[in-house]
């Protein structure tokens, strides 16, 4: 008895707009946070999309075909030399050698915060002052961040779509949340 | 042994951020826990890190809250959709 013939998938160009484009879009933008970017790693898929299609195998469904682009895209962005976003350099926060390595540097070292931190922290604005202090991180770590802390996505998906090990991205994660500490002390906490 | 149960402080802070998000061993919660004895710098970054965490939760909810009605304008879909189908001719 021969086995069924397995779905062979089809790709309808005309109809992506209306099908994929919001997935797309939300699927960049919890990832990168800027409106026109996302839009342009949108655009930019359906046009890879299209200049590939003959390659399409129709193993996958269409969605899946165009998100796999659409990682690639998000990928390569993030990899780019930071542009204007993300200029911030990582600050170092410990000796990295000699017999204090490990230890706080002397400048470093956490501050106490003043006793109104705890409702500090429930003001709104405050929220959007953390966006402003993610998009000073370098892409790479903003991008961790996001999906670590805010869309809580698990450690190893982001590994396994980032290709990073998760060493790496405990680095990442502590490094981004020490820079945004003190963004967030300089500009918010200390005011 | 001993030694093993040492930990700088880049490593304490490292293994707190990951106390954040419940992913820590058992071993490095230890680790953690006798590095503070001598460390009181380690314990105020652990409150304070503690605090940030419960900010960036909040953040999560709210931005997942609003995140179903993130999408491109109807305007910038029709321009994408003539850019689309002068590709596809």
């Amino acid at each position: 008895m021969s086995s069924p013939s397995p779905i062979t998938h089809t790709l309808d160009p005309a109809k992506w707009i209306d099908n994929y484009s919001d997935y797309l879009f939300r699927y960049t933008i919890i990832r990168i946070n800027d409106h026109e970017i996302s839009k342009d790693l949108v655009q930019e898929t359906f046009f890879s999309g299209l200049k590939s299609a003959k390659n399409f195998e129709g193993k996958a469904t269409e969605r899946t075909w165009l998100i796999s682009i659409l990682k690639r895209k998000i990928i390569d962005h993030y990899r780019k030399k930071n542009s204007k976003k993300g200029q911030a350099e990582v600050r170092m926060n410990f000796y990295n050698d000699g017999e204090n390595e490990g230890d706080w540097i002397e400048e470093r070292v956490p501050q106490s915060w003043d006793s109104e931190v705890e409702k500090k922290i429930e003001n709104k604005e405050l929220q959007h002052q953390i966006d402003l202090c993610v998009d000073k991180l370098p892409k790479k770590y903003a991008m961790v961040f996001r999906m670590k802390t805010i869309q809580e996505v698990d450690t190893e998906v982001i590994c396994k779509e980032l290709g990073i090990s998760s060493s790496n991205l405990w680095v990442i994660i502590h490094r981004a949340r020490m820079q945004l500490r003190k963004c967030l002390e300089d500009n918010w906490f200390n005011n | 042994m001993f030694k093993k149960l040492n930990i700088t402080c880049n490593q304490a802070t490292t293994i707190c951020d990951k106390s954040q998000y419940g992913e820590a061993s058992f071993f490095d919660k230890i680790k953690l826990q006798i590095h503070f004895i001598g460390c009181k710098i380690c314990v105020m970054y652990t409150k304070q890190n503690v605090l940030l965490t419960k900010l960036y939760k909040s953040k999560a909810t709210n931005t997942k809250r609003k995140q179903d009605s993130l999408c491109m304008t109807h305007q910038e879909k029709e321009v994408l959709r003539k850019e689309l189908e002068k590709q596809n001719v």
